[in-house]
């Protein structure tokens, strides 16, 4: 219990003092962790409103592996991403292991399935509201897929946060691909790691208590830049 | 009016699993007025109605429009029985067909304002659709069918369910259009409403027209006792 405390009281001192590592690494997780979610969420999405309306004769099984990708284990991700970019994999010559863009490769493979998993189901359900009326109009494909993802805006910015969530907590993965280099790869997950490892357990707790509290803010500011709660039923 | 018309059907059916739902259908339509078509629960009149848009697959048979069926889709609106509403304002949900054809957006929201007015709905353009009343969104459906000036306009019984107020303002802005020229092809249940739109009338009955003809001698003389019955308000299997 102590520990707790000791815990909460250094990550109060940290973020009133601004802790330059600690703002460092916070950053970082930020840049990693919102790139990834924007990549990831630019192919969910569409491929998600793709398999709400197109018939494909293994459509059904392409759904199920998404679904049963959302379990994907970040460690084995992280150990295949690290085999494909160190020196002796295929793409060895772009030099991106321990980098953070090598974090943010092992994010996206990671967050796709959750994103595109959450996204389909509400697709699914207002492309059967929307089926009827879509198809009278005469209206594209890609018309369709727009239609779908703006109108479902908000159920989709849940699908993303979902993903969002699940990024910035991960440690597996990279850890492996991004070695957690101090002043270089290093995030709020892997410096927790490492500081449990040392058994600096306050510190880690107050890492713990920062990036409980990051993530809490970065989902209440989009929720409140997306306005979720207003305008009537949508 | 234009050249979509005559639209004939020819020995046309749609089926499913083996089972023919409607069909086989021989008919032709002229491009003035409003065919209402009527006959009990099941008859095939929303799917005849979807036959002939093009929405329904034709599984047997022809069906011809003068110009073709791709042609003829673009110049037709359908108004479904329970109004689907897009989560758009009342201007985002009217002005949607013009968007989607390439209009410029602050033409199809002046056009689409003019529409909301039109229907009585001019003060609620930023509310969102889905929480307008039944007869409201049945309006708002009308309109945003109508915004892009079909020439035929089909309305698969879009008052239903409705009370007597939204039912005479939507007879009103039918009657407005089939006046200006649009083709009307209507199902009802109800038959004070066909009597008050019809030019002519088909019965369906088990997927197949059982009776044609003009509203007046149909509504006031049936040929078959089928559809007298149906007219008296007997049941009809």
């Amino acid at each position: 219990m102590s520990d707790l405390w000791a815990g909460l009281s250094q990550a109060f001192w940290l973020i009133v003092g601004l802790d330059q590592d600690l703002l460092e690494i916070t950053l970082r997780s930020l840049q990693v962790t919102l790139t990834a979610l924007v990549i990831a969420s630019a192919i969910a999405l569409p491929l998600a409103a793709l398999l709400a309306i197109r018939r494909f004769r293994w459509r059904r099984s392409v759904i199920a592996v998404l679904n049963a990708l959302m379990g994907l284990p970040p460690v084995v991700v992280g150990l295949v991403v690290y085999i494909l970019l160190s020196r002796s994999g295929p793409f060895g010559v772009l030099g991106l292991l321990f980098t953070p863009t090598a974090m943010i490769i092992a994010q996206v493979i990671i967050i796709v399935p959750l994103v595109a998993s959450i996204a389909h189901q509400s697709l699914r359900d207002l492309w059967s509201e929307y089926h009827d009326l879509l198809i009278s109009m005469n209206v594209t494909q890609t018309q369709k897929i727009r239609t779908l993802l703006w109108d479902a805006r908000r159920a989709l910015l849940t699908a993303s946060l979902a993903g969002f969530g699940r990024a910035i907590g991960e440690v597996g993965a990279i850890m492996i691909v991004g070695g957690n280099i101090d002043h270089a790869t290093r995030v709020l997950t892997t410096a927790i790691a490492l500081e449990t490892g040392k058994g600096a357990f306050s510190l880690a707790l107050a890492l713990g208590f920062v990036l409980i509290l990051l993530t809490i803010s970065i989902n209440l500011l989009i929720h409140w830049l997306g306005r979720t709660e207003k305008e009537g039923r949508w | 009016m234009s050249g979509l018309f005559p639209m004939t059907m020819v020995q046309a059916q749609t089926s499913w699993r083996g089972k023919v739902l409607v069909g086989p259908i021989d008919a032709t339509l002229e491009g003035q007025g409003a065919t209402v078509i009527i006959g009990p629960n099941g008859s095939g009149k929303t799917t005849l109605l979807r036959l002939m848009h093009g929405t329904a697959r034709l599984t047997g048979g022809e069906i011809n429009w003068a110009c073709g069926l791709e042609q003829a889709r673009h110049h037709q609106g359908f108004v479904f029985q329970r109004p689907v509403m897009l989560r758009r304002s009342v201007l985002d949900n009217i002005a949607y067909p013009l968007l989607i054809r390439g209009m410029a957006k602050s033409r199809a929201h002046a056009m689409a304002a003019d529409w909301a007015d039109r229907i009585g709905l001019g003060d609620a353009l930023d509310r969102p659709a889905t929480v307008l009343s039944g007869g409201e969104q049945q309006k708002l459906a009308i309109a945003r069918a109508l915004i892009t000036g079909p020439q035929v306009l089909f309305l698969d019984e879009p008052t239903a369910s409705l009370d007597g107020q939204a039912k005479r303002e939507i007879e009103q802005i039918l009657l407005q259009e089939r006046a200006k020229g649009t083709r009307l092809l209507m199902s009802t249940h109800d038959l004070g409403q066909a009597r008050r739109l019809a030019d002519d009338v088909m019965f369906l009955l088990h997927g197949r027209i059982h009776e044609r003809g003009n509203a007046s001698a149909f509504l006031g003389r049936p040929e078959t006792h089928q559809a007298r019955a149906f007219l008296k308000g007997d049941i009809v299997t």
